[in-house]
């Protein structure tokens, strides 16, 4: 056991959370106190780090109950705005996926496709309170009679909708560049040829999983900002990998821990789930996720005063390696390199373009911040921890 | 000393006028300078030009006026590119493409800023924009 020479615990942090007096900061304001105090003086200090992150975040999605008709249905196909809805779950429940692409999309058959509306669009325009065409097909049953039902609903008119994302807040990811000799089309955006741009995510020293790199508060049952609401990490996210390289602060090199969150969908706002139309590519949603961190020793401390520079990542190239994949990193760099707007890769100065949002990021961290200090936000002990790396 | 001005101007032509060599007219006549940023002639003849029209104040005002007398549909290029500040979320996906850096980062705030004086109507940013803020109509 290490020895800490402050200790706090989740019980106490949310008793001065409920009392109003809670010393709350921002992930980017606690560099500068743990600077200026060092980490022990800091510990003592703050209670709540709290983080954001604002990307596109494909493996959203989400549950739709929308209630029975008359006669009854048992929904074997479903569409909202013409874009397809997993049915398979009951009679009418579906999930709607965040990159399913609306029917009759050319999808790339005119390349570069536009994807201009699917599953994504879905969720921001059902948060938004916009009307849906609801459509679903039955095949009829003894209970279940009837063939089609066809209406315009809002999210008010569902009984239930509840954002369920698989994988989220992917701690680090990678910086994509295209060594071809075209331009290309991907999940990481536009990539001009020849190295003409390099493309990242994650709003760095202020996301999530960065701040607390071995996952010692992060778990199952922590509550988040999600999409403007409370919600819950539910799960380790899909792909969750804490094994990879890290550095000396322990923060991964590479892509690793991820988080399956969950939340009522009725309480969100389209300021904080927006859809995303990547060209070539699909459809995605920009997913607002902020989670608060305490500080429960100095150790906490010392992890969330993680600076832009101290975080890598690996550049790959999405033109040939990364499709094939037999992606070998062709470099390491910094966030801090990355946010300036230029890297210089084998000497050659590419121009860096994020995809994660630095302004909205920074809007959560402060909002979930605002929210902790009012007592409207207490912090949930996890349950269950993530899975750490295997010693 | 006279004053001078440069300005980003859209020309619209109609089918009828389109073989007309106005805008070799419009220099030789008011002195101006050009520089053809953007131009396409459409299926049925109509035609689009994008243009970057320098000279004095005096003969660039009058420029305009004969293009506008000769029915040419006249206007600035901000006019035509925005940013839908309703559907940014200042990502900054764009600011990597744009070649005038028109698109850029306030460093302080993290804001995406468009300067539409800048902008030269290539529509790199509009592809490159996954919320779809940014709206070129220009063709």
């Amino acid at each position: 056991m290490k020895r800490h020479k402050v200790h706090k615990s989740y019980a106490e942090i949310n008793e001065r959370i409920r009392q109003g007096k809670a010393v709350v900061v921002t992930a980017e304001e606690m560099i500068d106190i743990v600077e200026r105090h060092g980490e022990v003086e800091a510990a003592r200090r703050v209670d709540v780090v709290t983080t954001g992150t604002f990307s596109p975040m494909c493996s959203s999605g989400a549950f739709i109950n929308f209630g029975h008709s008359s006669p009854r249905i048992k929904a074997h196909r479903v569409w909202l705005n013409d874009v397809p809805a997993y049915a398979g779950l009951a009679a009418v429940d579906c999930y709607i996926g965040a990159t399913e692409v609306a029917e009759g999309d050319p999808l790339n058959s005119v390349y570069p496709g536009e994807f201009n509306y699917g599953g994504g669009h879905v969720i921001e325009d059902l948060v938004a309170g916009n009307v849906i065409r609801l459509r679903a097909e039955g095949y009829g049953t003894d209970c279940y009679p009837a063939r089609k039902v066809e209406k315009n609903i809002t999210i008010q008119d569902l009984r239930d909708a509840v954002l369920f994302n698989p994988r989220n807040c992917y701690q680090n990811y990678s910086c994509a560049v295209n060594m071809s000799d075209k331009t290309i089309y991907t999940y990481m955006g536009m990539l001009r040829p020849r190295m003409g741009n390099a493309n990242y995510a994650t709003s760095g020293q202020l996301s999530p999983l960065f701040n607390d790199p071995y996952y010692r508060t992060i778990g199952v049952g922590t509550r988040v900002f999600l999409g403007g609401a409370q919600g819950f990490v539910a799960w380790p996210g899909t792909q969750h990998n804490p094994n990879v390289k890290r550095g000396k602060n322990g923060v991964p090199r590479e892509g690793a821990g991820t988080l399956a969150l969950i939340g009522n969908l009725k309480e969100m706002s389209p300021q904080w789930l927006v859809g995303a139309s990547m060209l070539g590519y699909g459809v995605s949603l920009y997913v607002g996720v902020g989670i608060p961190i305490p500080i429960l020793d100095e150790e906490m401390a010392r992890y969330t005063a993680v600076k832009d520079e101290d975080i890598y990542t690996q550049i790959y190239d999405y033109g040939m390696d990364y499709p094939k994949g037999t992606a070998r990193s062709l470099g390491e760099v910094s966030y801090k390199e990355l946010r300036s707007g230029q890297i210089v890769l084998n000497g050659k100065k590419i121009y860096t373009a994020p995809l994660s949002s630095y302004y909205k990021a920074r809007e959560i961290a402060h909002l979930l911040k605002e929210w902790i200090e009012e007592g409207k936000f207490v912090l949930g002990e996890p349950q269950m921890p993530l899975p750490g790396p295997t010693p | 000393m006279e004053q001078t001005v440069s300005r980003k101007i859209v020309i619209h032509y109609t089918a009828d006028i389109v073989d007309q060599p106005i805008i070799c007219q419009l220099v030789k006549k008011h002195d101006l300078v050009f520089n053809i940023l953007k131009a396409r002639i459409l299926p049925r003849r109509e035609g689009v030009i994008v243009l970057e029209l320098s000279g004095s104040k005096e003969n660039f005002d009058a420029g305009i006026r004969f293009l506008k007398e000769k029915g040419l549909k006249v206007e600035p290029l901000s006019k035509r590119v925005n940013q839908n500040s309703d559907r940014c979320v200042h990502c900054g996906a764009c600011t990597a493409f744009c070649p005038t850096d028109a698109l850029s980062f306030d460093m302080t705030t993290m804001k995406v800023l468009f300067d539409k004086e800048k902008c030269n109507g290539c529509e790199l940013c509009v592809s490159a924009c996954p919320a779809r803020a940014m709206e070129v109509n220009i063709f």
